[in-house]
């Protein structure tokens, strides 16, 4: 309860202190440079010069400390030792290329790479395609949408009960496997079992970004001009031959950014990997590497080195965001 | 147009069996979870979920006790009991003496066991062996029962996870973490957005170009320098640290939303506000806020689902102990302590994804413009 009350408390504090913070400072800046008297030209000008950084301030600051210093202290602590004291070059590097855990981690990245953001978009422009036809398809939407709001831990949870194992002799209770024994399989333990546990760990978050692409195509699928679309079928198009040849191409530039925001979040992955496994099993990611190394080894050289390596992948990404935004304010 | 290529029924057919398809593939996983929570671990680790739903048949063997548990009625022996020994449950359909013909009475039957001695089984359990002599041996009577129990269901769960599990504390730690988080960057990103969007000066598209670089900054990065400076400046493993974060973390899309929704506005009522003599603050505070009400609410519904369902941050940035242990960080501990315990995981679970569901699908309609204005550019 006191918690609360201290939250709550920050809540006012936080949000009186913002408004008081820029009210007081174009006060100032208003008493500073009057917009009369004898300098009234200058003094607006002088004021409108200033005024966008007293908005921008706490932004910027919070930016700079939270998202940018970050960046230059964790390249400067990727070539100390495991407590940043002494200078070691390009040890960590190098000593992460060998790395037999590290090895592993990057290539179940390229492979979470590869599927998930493929398999998420595909699913989610079925999924689009679908409900956009039929007259529950907002009920089907949200349905479909649900996963995105539950957590990555809970996501865990609920797959890790599916995949669950009981063992022989035993009624299996995950879904997974009294599947496969009604097909006729042995129950397994799913998540030991190489390769197929990184798919099964990709399978979460499958579920889960699905919904996001599906509202995004959604939305891309219905601004389609519907000319393009009666001009085909006015040519005999099928169904199919419609969505494929004339639907698919026009929203490419969508289905390109649904790609690269999961692709995003599929470098990031974390939660998945250390609740369900841990990255045992070859299944480790360099998110959770990069965490097991920060808290478990205590070596901030080598967690600070995978982290850079994660946002080294990002960075095509990043430049070409930057890009099309800047195309945008043109 | 859409009836014209949804004139061939078979195709209609088709469209909305695979969208049922889709819709209960993405939904099985969590009501399994819903269904268990509301299970007694006995059923949960011995029957699967999806056979909750209906009543279940099962068959047992029951042995009764020797003689020595004989009380004397008149002139008969009695040996009585219930073949479900207390534990609630369910409606005896047949029984049987010997594991060649289980079901070979009714309920409500009389068997014979020979010799005077007879067996009664009731719908609820409940049986008597009678005989007109006293019975001997220790080994008592063998009964064989088919049972049909009804789907039960139990709240006791949420009870227990709520209090002995301390789930109730953590969820005041999670709305103690989540709300502050959500409402100050707000506050910030709308006035920096207005800038960015309303306001002439140099650098400005530099600063927008910086800010949709920072959107994908991995989170990785920052944890190590940031716990370090936290550390220094006495706010680690404390709540202002993750207030603090979290606001840093959540203000590029934030600043990136609210921007471009704001340059969407219309143009005449800024500047006929400008020309009446309003100050930017006035215009800020007067027309921007009130009319960037939806992509307000996008951004509070993003961020919120975010600090809630977020693991790492709390764990980097809080403590490990019971007044700071948030739900995510205490479903992880669970998920490691009470790895086969289904009946706390799924209950446990449960609670953590009830907020976020109702906002869910509550505010549904500002997410989804939140997700288009934050993608589709």
């Amino acid at each position: 309860m006191q918690q609360l009350i201290l939250a709550s408390s920050t809540i006012v504090i936080g949000v009186f202190g913002c408004v008081a913070y820029f009210f007081a400072s174009n006060l100032i800046l208003d008493r500073i440079y009057p917009a009369s008297g004898p300098n009234i030209g200058r003094n607006i000008n002088s004021a409108n010069a200033i005024r966008p950084w007293l908005f921008l301030f706490p932004a910027l600051a919070l930016l700079a400390v939270y998202l940018v210093y970050p960046v230059f202290v964790s390249i400067y602590l990727s070539v100390m030792d495991k407590n940043g004291e002494v200078f070691v070059g390009f040890d960590n590097f190098a000593w992460l290329l060998q790395d037999g855990k590290f090895q592993e981690s990057m290539k179940n990245n390229l492979l979470w790479l590869v599927f998930v953001p493929a398999v998420a978009t595909f699913f989610g422009l079925m999924a689009a395609a679908l409900t956009d036809r039929i007259r529950w398809g907002n009920i089907a939407k949200a349905l479909i949408f649900m996963p995105m709001a539950i957590s990555f831990v809970g996501a865990a949870v609920i797959w890790k009960f599916i995949y669950d194992f009981r063992g022989e002799g035993r009624e299996e209770i995950g879904i997974l496997n009294a599947i496969w024994e009604s097909f006729g399989g042995t129950a397994q333990t799913w998540l030991t079992l190489e390769p197929a546990n990184s798919f099964l760990l990709m399978a979460v978050l499958v579920w889960i970004q699905t919904g996001f692409a599906m509202v995004i195509l959604s939305a891309a699928l219905r601004g389609i001009p519907e000319e393009t679309i009666e001009a085909a079928i006015l040519d005999g198009a099928s169904p199919f031959q419609i969505f494929l040849k004339i639907k698919v191409p026009q929203i490419w530039g969508t289905i390109l950014v649904v790609w690269t925001t999961i692709t995003i979040t599929v470098l990031k992955v974390f939660d998945i990997v250390l609740t369900m496994t841990n990255g045992q099993w070859g299944t480790q990611v360099l998110a959770n590497l990069m965490f097991d190394w920060m808290f478990r080894g205590n070596d901030t050289g080598r967690a600070s080195t995978s982290a850079l390596i994660i946002m080294l992948m990002v960075t095509p990404i990043m430049i070409w965001n930057i890009r099309n935004a800047r195309k945008e304010m043109r | 147009m859409e009836n014209i290529v949804g004139t061939k029924s078979r195709l209609v057919w088709a469209v909305n069996l695979g969208a049922a398809l889709m819709v209960v593939l993405w939904t099985l996983p969590t009501f399994g979870l819903l269904v268990s929570s509301f299970r007694d671990r006995d059923q949960i680790t011995t029957s699967g979920w999806w056979k909750s739903l209906f009543p279940s048949e099962a068959s047992t063997m029951y042995r009764a006790e020797g003689a020595s548990a004989q009380v004397q009625e008149g002139a008969l022996y009695v040996i009585a009991g219930n073949v479900f020994e207390g534990s609630n449950a369910g409606q005896v359909d047949s029984f049987g003496i010997s594991s060649k013909d289980t079901a070979a009475f009714k309920v409500g039957e009389t068997a014979d066991l020979g010799d005077g001695v007879q067996l009664t089984v009731a719908a609820d359990g409940g049986f008597r062996i009678t005989s007109p002599v006293a019975f001997e041996g220790d080994r008592g009577q063998r009964v064989f029962v088919s049972s049909v129990t009804p789907p039960r269901f139990t709240v006791e769960n949420y009870g227990r996870v709520m209090f002995a599990e301390g789930l109730g504390r953590a969820f005041m730690n999670t709305m103690t973490v989540t709300i502050p988080a959500t409402i100050i960057p707000i506050l910030i990103a709308a006035f920096a957005a207005y800038a960015l969007a309303w306001m002439e000066f140099p650098g400005r598209a530099l600063i927008v170009a910086a800010v949709v670089g920072l959107l994908v900054v991995p989170l990785q990065l920052a944890l190590i320098p940031l716990l370090k400076l936290h550390n220094d400046l006495g706010i680690g493993k404390q709540y202002l640290g993750v207030w603090l974060a979290h606001t840093g973390f959540g203000l590029p899309m934030a600043i990136y939303l609210l921007r471009n929704y704001m340059v969407g506005l219309p143009r005449e009522i800024i500047e006929s506000a400008r020309v009446d003599g309003a100050t930017d603050f006035q215009i800020f505070l007067k027309i921007i806020l009130p009319l960037s009400f939806p992509a307000l609410a996008s951004f509070a519904i993003f961020q919120f689902l975010w600090t809630w369902n977020d693991l790492l941050v709390a764990a980097v940035f809080l403590g490990n102990n019971e007044d700071q242990l948030v739900m995510t960080s205490l479903l992880r501990n669970l998920m490691g302590s009470r790895g086969g315990e289904w009946e706390i995981l799924a209950t446990s679970a449960f609670v953590t994804i009830a907020v976020p569901l109702v906002v869910f699908f509550a505010m549904q309609k500002y997410l989804v413009r939140g997700l288009l204005a934050g993608s589709v550019k």
